[in-house]
């Protein structure tokens, strides 16, 4: 009996272990980019007067790139807290795309506030493709929490070692765009039907020459709804 | 201080607001209505097209080095990964190339 129930406990722990193996392996490509990224931002937060303890927890509770590098501006240019508000709803408005479209495999997970909390752009596109449809939600947590870590590893090491890094990392922030492409290709490779991925790519790029680089972002997600709608109202889908 | 903290809170709240909203709304028992699983079955295909552009949209082929180094280092990863089918190759491959071309010919 002691001995079935330590088998049982071994198996467990083994699966475990290998959830968490596969996890780390899947959230690789994001390492670099986050601690890069992560990096950068935690210099110019240092630069602007503020040190570690700021850094760790914009990393810990905001946990979004663009946000944050877009904070450093907000808190050093005095501005108001609606003026912070309406920034970060504009330039996170892209993440209730993520949540709807992870509706379904979030709504009823284990670990599901976290999940929530932590999908990030990156996050997102590891974990929507088809290649992680069929993992436990303790894959997905350990995905999630790496690229997390990875993130506050940055920020931190970013305020601390500042700019006394001893080569040059210019061009690796690269390594997120490569992260998307990569995924982009996968998808067309493995889909039949290439309507909704043309779709992205296009409405994207004719708001980003319409709009400019500044605010293309918001048009170019109603204009992919619009279009999706439109495309599913025709072949009789919604 | 004070204010980076409040502003702090405030960025945090409104990211976990913009997670969590669809969630919020349609809580374990509603129903999702079949519009939003129609969009959320398409929207991911669609949005990776997006991202992909949008973290490119500072690059400049007006002025030097006109966009060279992004465009080369895009074809390797597009390349590799059709003929590889290996992310994590795609990606380090296309990193170097472009961290190669901007620091040591550009």
């Amino acid at each position: 009996m002691f001995l079935h129930a330590c088998r049982g406990i071994i198996f467990v722990m083994n699966d475990r272990w290998k959830q968490i193996r596969k996890a780390w392996i899947t959230s690789l490509p994001v390492m670099a980019g986050y601690v890069v990224l992560g990096t950068g931002f935690g210099i110019l937060l240092k630069n602007a007067g503020y040190g570690v303890w700021c850094s760790l927890a914009m990393a810990l509770f905001i946990y979004a790139g663009s946000l944050q590098y877009a904070g450093i501006s907000l808190i050093t240019g005095g501005a108001s807290l609606l003026n912070a508000a309406v920034t970060s709803v504009i330039v996170n408005a892209r993440h209730l795309f993520y949540s709807i479209s992870m509706l379904g495999k979030y709504r009823n997970a284990e670990y599901k506030p976290y999940l929530i909390f932590a999908l990030t752009d990156e996050t997102y596109s590891l974990l929507s493709s088809d290649a992680a449809a069929d993992e436990t939600d303790f894959f997905c947590f350990m995905v999630s929490l790496f690229n997390h870590s990875y993130w506050v590893a940055g920020c931190v090491l970013g305020s601390l070692a500042g700019s006394f890094l001893p080569f040059s990392t210019e061009g690796i922030e690269f390594s997120m765009t490569a992260l998307f492409a990569a995924s982009f290709t996968e998808q067309w490779l493995s889909d039949r039907d290439h309507t909704a991925a043309l779709c992205g790519l296009i409405s994207t790029l004719l708001c980003l020459l319409v709009f400019g680089s500044e605010n293309f972002l918001i048009p170019a997600m109603l204009v992919i709804t619009a279009v999706l709608t439109f495309l599913g109202k025709k072949e009789g889908s919604i | 201080m004070n204010r980076a903290a409040a502003i702090t809170v405030i960025m945090s709240v409104c990211t976990i607001l913009l997670r969590s909203g669809p969630f919020l709304l349609f809580s374990k028992d509603r129903e999702i209505p079949r519009y939003l699983l129609f969009l959320g079955e398409k929207l991911p295909r669609a949005i990776i097209g997006m991202l992909v552009i949008y973290c490119l949209r500072s690059v400049s082929f007006a002025a030097k080095p006109w966009g060279i180094p992004e465009t080369v280092s895009l074809a390797a990863v597009v390349l590799l990964q059709i003929f590889r089918r290996n992310s994590l190759l795609s990606i380090l491959g296309g990193t170097v190339i472009c961290m190669f071309l901007v620091q040591a010919v550009f």
